[in-house]
């Protein structure tokens, strides 16, 4: 009788951890999802800003079609949706790869007002980017500072 | 008696080489202010970045009441109400007690300043920009808040000691001693002057003084956390025009953004004519390792 009663409790014990140790795999996996789908955005955003860069330098040479394309898929990274991505418990020290600060979630309106800057600064790079070579660079200070002014308070500082 | 006559020698001397630099009560003299010119050495200074009350943001940067602590291996020292208030800020202030102030580390009183505040750099501003900088100063907002006193222990708080460490690291020369052309010499002046990039690029020794053999090769963050990179060509390999580029937007090559500190150094040196941050960028290409 003792001995059921033990092997039933060291069953249970066995099965409470186990379902435990999964639901952890699982959301450790949907975090990272999460993480990398944000990644591939930033990377998306900063494809397309290079396009335009490449051109304010001098690298290239300036195509105003071409531009304004770059500057349109720009626009559509940054304004995703971020309620899939953005999810908690995502910041930095909880998932490997994230520099998100805790304050993202926090924070939430501060956040959602530095991304406001940056989809203002996007969809102005799409009237820029085709006017001409000095609209364009004019842009890139704007979209810099966006993207630089969320990155100061709400990633961790790279070292 | 010979010991006693040289202890007190030996303090005499001590007492004499450890003295502030004199007030030049003629600073200035002829010169005309020009405050506009002078918010672009505001800018190139990165003044708001250490004296805007932490946190602000906007057009309220521009309250210089201070407040912000920088942590180091000598205690935590917090930046000063510098606006124009007579009685917490430099609204009482002399041109030529601002210009020893900022070109030479000492007080109206005649007291060392620590060199968290970076006279080391900015002695090398020219009269003129002094000038216009005060001028522009006197336009900004004043602050009714005192300054926070420093946490600093014995025997860092003695200031008379901070004449030793001036007279131990404070080199007025510059550390590129040749320059190859004006636009060089420009970055010479923005980079180891007014911007005083190698306050934070460049290592310092045990006490604090910079290695100037290491000239912007990097050092620990005084956070604590990180490094600071190295920005000589034998490190970074970044083209003149991503340096520019870097300088106007704060985009790396890889068009990720400036981060922490960097980023406000950006938004200042954005305010700045595009040929300034090109002879910054010149002047970073010019550095030995290129």
């Amino acid at each position: 009788m003792h001995l059921t009663k033990s092997i039933t409790a060291i069953s249970l014990g066995a099965l409470v951890i186990a379902t435990a140790g999964f639901a952890a795999g699982h959301s450790d996996k949907a975090a990272a999802a999460a993480v990398g789908a944000r990644h591939a955005q930033m990377q998306l955003i900063a494809y397309h800003t290079g396009i335009l860069g490449g051109m304010a330098k001098g690298e290239a040479e300036y195509d105003a079609e071409k531009a304004k394309v770059a500057a349109s898929n720009l626009h559509a990274a940054a304004t995703l949706d971020t309620s899939t991505m953005w999810i908690e418990g995502t910041e930095n020290g909880m998932v490997e790869g994230s520099d998100a600060k805790a304050e993202v979630w926090t924070d939430a309106e501060g956040f959602a007002s530095k991304l406001e800057n940056l989809q203002t600064a996007s969809a102005a790079m799409m009237d820029a980017a085709g006017t001409d070579l000095d609209a364009l660079k004019a842009g890139m200070g704007n979209l810099g500072k966006a993207c630089g002014a969320c990155h100061d308070d709400y990633r961790v500082p790279k070292s | 008696m010979i010991l006693l006559g040289c202890a007190i020698l030996g303090a005499a001397f001590g007492w004499v080489v450890t003295g502030p630099d004199p007030l030049d009560p003629s600073y200035g003299a002829g010169l005309t202010p020009d405050p506009e010119a002078g918010a672009l050495v505001f800018a190139a200074g990165g003044c708001v970045s250490c004296h805007a009350a932490p946190k602000s943001e906007g057009d309220k940067m521009l309250v210089l009441a201070g407040g912000l602590p920088f942590p180091s291996d000598f205690g935590t020292f917090h930046a000063p109400n510098i606006s124009p208030d007579p009685n917490h800020g430099i609204g009482g202030w002399t041109l030529p007690q601002f210009a020893r102030a900022v070109t030479r580390g000492v007080s109206p009183e005649g007291q060392h300043y620590y060199p968290a505040f970076p006279y080391a750099a900015y002695q090398h501003l020219a009269p003129q920009d002094v000038v216009n900088l005060f001028a522009y100063m006197q336009t900004l907002p004043a602050a009714e808040v005192p300054s926070l006193p420093h946490e600093v222990g014995f025997p860092f708080n003695v200031r008379r000691g901070l004449g030793v460490w001036k007279m131990l690291f404070l080199k007025d020369e510059y550390v590129m001693a040749d320059v190859s052309d004006a636009q060089v010499e420009r970055g010479r002046y923005l980079v180891e002057g007014m911007a005083h990039c190698g306050e934070c690029h460049t290592p310092r020794n045990a006490l604090g003084g910079l290695q100037r053999e290491a000239w912007l090769t990097g050092a620990p963050n005084p956070s604590g956390k990180g490094r600071i990179p190295s920005i000589t060509p034998a490190h970074l390999d970044w083209s003149q025009a991503d340096l520019v580029e870097y300088f106007t937007s704060g985009f790396t090559p890889e068009y990720d953004s400036a981060g922490g500190e960097m980023a406000e150094v950006v938004r200042n040196l954005a305010q700045l004519p595009e040929s300034d941050r090109e002879a910054i960028a010149a002047y970073l290409k010019a550095l030995p390792g290129g």
